[in-house]
């Protein structure tokens, strides 16, 4: 073992210790109980109460939060995904007048500040009485997580060589067949990328979700957990619990779609 | 099997580059034409309009008496073998053979048999469950192959199959592919840059230079009366000499050129046009023996030699060329002149 390997195994320990710890703190901060969480404790709790957890499913029907955030995130990565790929095939593969200004344009929708759309937003779905629908979360969380998709699965698709395509055109697909059967496929890292991506832009959203929902009913996770906090105390053993149980989902997710990636990368290129 | 039209085809592109200028040719059904020239020369230009992998700027495509035009690909029938093979990494050989087929809707029953049938006539029975990653170059080209056998095709297009498989293997394959032409005898058309590949496989050989046909004949009728100096240089190897006629002691018109084959030049001890041996190149049962006559130029000038004994270096000799082995050109755009 050499020395520049075991510097770089030390430095990588050290930069999982500071990444980890956090996590390592909000697990062991919901399973102490509320009297006790600002005390100094020691690094590993002495005993562990699920109060907290109780307190959130028994109380504060977290479920509900829970199920209206899946909804929506599983929801606008179904309708992303196709639309940002069509798209994005379309930007990678055709040529047609004023592609880069098109580009450019799918971009800087992304770019805007949420908040300066709010009120528009606002009234927009009010007309369509689409507030506190799950649709009216979708639509606006499709609009802003598709660029990103797009300019994703647009550099995914550009690496691929173009002959596969139209090896896949010349045996008798269509353009949009070639597209499912080879080129999607062939992308599946990218694809999988934009997956998580976009799942996550939806999971983790707040403004838009606190704006366009009015009833508990329809909370998602961050804004139920935000108006967890009464007039005079936030209930933190309950906060965390609440995000531990809001990473569990996501971390599923990313470990599931990564074995697809690996999966994926495992297939080999067209010349030896 | 059938027979393919081009009219009038020109493609340029939206850049400005000008890849086919306008050109006509008709390819007989069940032919082997080879398109060959150097790279640039739009030969693999010709090939994608043909398949309808890009759009004509002017002119009409015919297949089978079809006008093919304005379709697309998958609606041609065509089948096509690509430089890099462009084998679908994700599927098993099974699954790129079968693949043209699934598309086309064929009964499961048949494209079974089919891909058995192809697999069995290209040996690739044992390796119909490996991924394209897990096969050598010459179990991939066997596989672009019968992708493309699979669905009998109206013609077969190939863009330089062999070009990335090493010699020995090549030579294989180009046997194997004759083989196949005569037993499927459907129509192909062939591109290569090499002139070996296409003498040696072409029922016809199209020579192509900046995006015009400048020749198309059977191979030897190329050879043996190429329509001027670029042909007559580029088919052959080593290539073709060209000197002034007057050089050569000829009485022709001032101004022309004289070309010759290396393998019609003798090395004699006496005569009168004189050169000194520049360096020699064995190849076993010859040797090109590269010279320079003894001009006001120095022209250098090839001579293929028999027999293990070439002159050597930096030594006199004396260059005899059959009258009748002489080919001459015009001297200023180089086209073939009546003898």
């Amino acid at each position: 073992m050499t020395s520049g390997s075991a510097v770089a195994r030390l430095a990588s320990a050290a930069l999982l210790v500071l990444l980890l710890f956090p996590i390592f703190w909000m697990l062991s901060s919901s399973v102490t109980p509320e009297s006790r969480l600002f005390e100094a404790r020691p690094l590993l709790p002495a005993a562990l109460s699920f109060a907290h957890y109780r307190a959130l499913f028994d109380e504060r029907d977290f479920l509900i939060p829970l199920g209206n955030s899946l909804v929506v995130a599983a929801m606008t990565t179904a309708v992303v995904l196709p639309v940002a790929a069509l798209c994005a095939y379309a930007l990678a593969r055709l040529r047609f007048r004023g592609r880069g200004l098109l580009l450019a344009l799918i971009l800087a929708v992304s770019m805007f500040p949420q908040i300066s759309i709010v009120p528009p937003l606002y009234l927009i779905l009010r007309e369509l009485r689409l507030l506190d629908t799950y649709p009216g979360l979708v639509l606006p969380y499709v609009t802003f997580s598709a660029p990103l998709a797009v300019w994703l699965l647009t550099g995914f698709f550009r690496q691929l060589p173009a002959e596969l395509e139209q090896a896949a055109m010349v045996d008798g697909a269509s353009r949009l067949r070639a597209l499912r059967d080879v080129v999607v496929p062939l992308a599946a890292p990218g694809v999988a990328t934009a997956a998580i991506l976009t799942f996550l832009y939806c999971w983790n959203e707040f403004l838009f979700a606190l704006s366009f929902t009015l009833s508990p009913d329809r909370y998602t996770v961050p804004v139920a957990v935000t108006l967890f906090r009464g007039r005079y105390q936030v209930p933190w053993g309950q906060v965390l619990a609440a995000t531990v149980v809001a990473t569990i989902p996501v971390a599923l997710l990313v470990v599931a779609v990564q074995r697809r990636i690996v999966a994926g990368l495992t297939a080999g290129a067209s010349k030896g | 099997m059938a027979a393919i039209r081009i009219d009038g085809v020109a493609k340029t592109y939206p850049n400005g580059h000008v890849a086919i200028r306008p050109l006509d040719l008709a390819i007989d059904a069940g032919e082997f034409l080879v398109l060959v020239g150097p790279s640039g020369c739009g030969k693999s230009t010709l090939l994608r309009l043909l398949a309808g992998l890009e759009t004509p700027t002017s002119g009409r495509i015919a297949i089978g008496g079809v006008d093919v035009t304005g379709l697309p690909p998958q609606a041609r029938d065509l089948a096509m073998v690509f430089q890099s093979y462009a084998l679908y990494p994700h599927m098993s050989v099974r699954g790129n053979l079968a693949y043209g087929l699934q598309v086309r809707r064929t009964d499961p029953q048949v494209v079974t048999r089919r891909v058995a049938a192809v697999a069995a006539a290209l040996d690739l029975g044992d390796l119909l469950d490996r991924r394209p990653a897990q096969l050598s170059g010459g179990e991939r080209q066997r596989v672009a192959l019968g992708r493309a056998m699979v669905r009998q095709p109206k013609a077969f297009l190939l863009d330089e199959p062999l070009s990335n498989l090493d010699p020995a293997l090549r030579a294989q394959a180009r046997a194997e592919l004759r083989r196949l032409h005569r037993a499927l005898a459907v129509t192909m058309v062939y591109v290569t840059h090499d002139q070996e590949e296409a003498m040696t496989l072409g029922g016809r050989v199209a020579v192509l230079r900046d995006g015009a046909i400048e020749q198309v004949a059977p191979p030897l009728d190329v050879y043996a009366e190429p329509v001027n100096t670029f042909v007559a240089r580029f088919i052959g190897a080593p290539p073709m000499n060209l000197v002034p006629a007057a050089l050569l002691a000829i009485d022709a018109a001032p101004g022309l050129l004289a070309g010759v084959r290396p393998q019609d030049v003798a090395l004699v001890t006496s005569g009168s046009l004189r050169a000194t041996v520049d360096f020699v190149e064995p190849r076993g049962h010859d040797s090109v023996v590269h010279l320079r006559l003894d001009s006001p130029a120095a022209d250098p000038f090839l001579a293929v030699v028999a027999g293990a004994a070439p002159p050597p270096p930096g030594s006199q000799v004396f260059v005899r060329i059959a009258p009748d082995r002489l080919h001459l050109f015009d001297g200023r755009y180089g086209v073939r002149m009546k003898r």
